[in-house]
């Protein structure tokens, strides 16, 4: 004799008419809503001053994580306003040889460089792909895969800013608190200021009626080229940042900064993470670098074990694992017996 | 003498071997009401698309207020204040309702209106949807566009027209997918638009309501203009009633 059950689901009932505005009425509830965003903060704040017990290998990978982490943020922002990116490589390795060609041939400390390469790396990026904000879909994501092979050519051909060598032995960042510490501040700031940004402002709204539908935008009286051009600025930021402050962590730029890994990454991490809530993309990185670190182990199979989780995430959760995580955390499951089954 | 709001000098727009808008020219005075009709495929949208930015011109003029606007871009065109609807309603589906209405309230031409720049402009959408016939205390302008019924959407259509101030909207075939008792509550909307004095231009299949709400008619046939008059003359056009009306009087 079995019982047979079904799954109830209730909602916790606290959201207000929106998906984003709840009515709280006690500290409980608060905490509900304030947990899944300080835990995570707290953890990656606390994280550094455990760097003799986790060990060389963890902070490297949550650096690293950190790195990937500003780049898919950095795509998900533009695919708000419908600018889909396939070359996330270019604003990194913008970033990464400014920083890297101011250090090397004028001697600046990296306290200039990072933040010169982050704001002069967005806006060569920004002025460069003026031309393609007209673009839509396919064909603005085929240009950005083009950009940054057609600089790794350029560099390699032409044997400027170190050619096929690159620049080495520049300046390291002063300390292992800096090392730690500055990528996960910048991550935080800029996931926070872009939630904020994309989310609790008009300003956001129009970003995201331009992704719904251009034309009906423009209806609304919205230069929607202005718009594009200031999001290519903005959401360049955290890549070219990215690029500059790992430039300076190996103490090295040349070609990889071009690879297509820093594209294809930020991607992946996206599509796993969830596309378009900006937290998502971010815990797509922190859970596909450390994967994709923990797989050293198999050596050549490495990149082949490694496509097998991307593709059960893709399958099992298409949906991207923040949202799944969110729908969850926002109800109650129950089982409700629904009737005996008679000698089952 | 008083110069035309609109002026559309022998506009002709060519799509391959097809002659969609035929050298048309009108005028509408402000205040007024035109309609448009045709048969389908006579070049009535070609036209809006043309007076609005989305498509550039073969030959042609189209001035506002006596400014040549021909080749403007469509936002450059809203911000004069020409809004329209789009036949086929064009609502941004990921928003809530009220939160479509936003994106013309943050437009230049309304941030420079007094107080455009500043307050709540949630409130103001909010307004304006009861304005189009959403309840304002239902959970109904809080939805996503995604999921209000195409009476709605349509009416949202009209709303971003409003949100934008305009002095001209044209709106293209808004009644079409409308029940009965939706279209009878939007002619009442649409009268109160015009009692504001804001100038309008109909593109409606619907000649029955069409002709309570316009003073002037245009029709069009493979692209050109074949009539202008009253309502009254219109009907009565034996031309007219050979190419889109049949030999049968409504």
């Amino acid at each position: 004799m079995a019982v047979k059950y079904r799954k109830e689901r209730i909602d916790r009932g606290i959201k207000a008419r929106c998906d984003d505005i709840f009515a709280l009425t006690s500290h409980r509830e608060m905490l509900y809503l304030l947990l899944p965003r300080a835990l995570p903060v707290a953890l990656l704040l606390i994280f550094p001053l455990l760097q003799g017990v986790v060990g060389l290998y963890w902070e490297r990978v949550v650096t690293f994580s950190c790195v990937i982490g500003l780049l898919a943020l950095s795509w998900d922002l533009m695919a708000a306003v419908g600018l889909i990116s396939l070359g996330q490589a270019f604003f990194f390795g913008v970033g990464a040889y400014i920083a890297g060609a101011l250090n090397y041939y004028f001697g600046l400390p990296p306290i200039v460089t990072i933040p010169t390469a982050t704001l002069a790396g967005a806006l060569i990026c920004t002025l460069l792909l003026l031309p393609t904000l007209r673009l839509r879909g396919i064909y603005f994501a085929l240009f950005t895969l083009v950009l940054p092979l057609f600089f790794m050519r350029i560099i390699e051909a032409t044997k400027i800013l170190g050619g096929t060598v690159g620049l080495s032995s520049l300046s390291p960042l002063p300390n292992v608190w800096v090392e730690l510490y500055v990528p996960i501040i910048a991550l935080l700031v800029f996931l926070f200021a872009y939630r904020r940004l994309l989310f609790a402002t008009d300003y956001g709204t129009i970003l995201m009626g331009i992704r719904d539908n251009d034309r009906a935008v423009m209806a609304g009286g919205i230069n929607i080229y202005w718009y594009k051009a200031q999001i290519v600025f903005i959401a360049s930021l955290p890549a070219t940042f990215a690029g500059a402050f790992l430039t300076h962590y190996y103490q090295f730029v040349g070609m990889p900064a071009f690879a297509l890994d820093y594209s294809i990454l930020p991607l992946a991490c996206a599509v796993v993470g969830g596309i378009g809530t900006l937290a998502g993309p971010v815990l797509g990185a922190f859970i596909l670098v450390p994967i994709f670190e923990a797989l050293r182990a198999f050596g050549t199979l490495r990149v082949a074990m490694y496509s097998l989780a991307l593709a059960i995430f893709v399958v099992t959760l298409p949906e991207g694992v923040f949202h799944y995580l969110r729908r969850k955390y926002h109800q109650f499951e129950r089982l409700v017996p629904i009737g005996v089954e008679e000698g089952g | 003498m008083s110069e035309p709001l609109l002026k559309v000098a022998s506009l002709s727009k060519r799509f391959g071997g097809v002659v969609a808008v035929d050298n048309v020219s009108f005028e509408l005075e402000k205040g007024g009401a035109l309609g448009i009709i045709g048969p389908n495929g006579s070049g009535k949208t070609t036209l809006v698309n043309l007076i609005t930015g989305y498509v550039k011109p073969d030959s042609g003029k189209v001035f506002f207020k006596g400014r040549d606007i021909t080749g403007l871009m469509p936002y450059q065109v809203a911000n004069l204040g020409i809004a329209r609807t789009f036949q086929l309603v064009r609502p941004l589906y990921s928003l809530p309702a009220f939160k479509n209405l936003i994106i013309p309230l943050c437009s230049p031409r309304v941030k420079k209106l007094r107080g455009g720049r500043y307050g709540d402009r949630d409130a103001v959408a909010l307004d304006l949807l009861e304005d189009v016939g959403f309840e304002r205390d239902s959970p109904v302008p809080y939805k996503l566009a995604s999921s209000l019924p195409h009476g709605y959407l349509k009416r949202l259509e009209l709303a971003r027209c409003l949100a934008l101030r305009p002095e001209l909207i044209i709106i293209d075939e808004l009644f079409s997918g409308m029940s009965m008792s939706e279209i009878a509550s939007t002619i009442s909307i649409i009268e109160k638009i015009r009692e504001e004095g804001v100038t309008l231009i109909m593109i409606e299949h619907r000649l029955r309501e069409l002709f309570k709400v316009v003073d002037r008619v245009i029709v069009l046939n493979f692209g050109r203009k074949i009539a202008e008059g009253t309502p009254q003359e219109i009907v009565e056009n034996e031309e007219v009633k050979k190419a889109y009306l049949g030999a049968e009087v409504i």
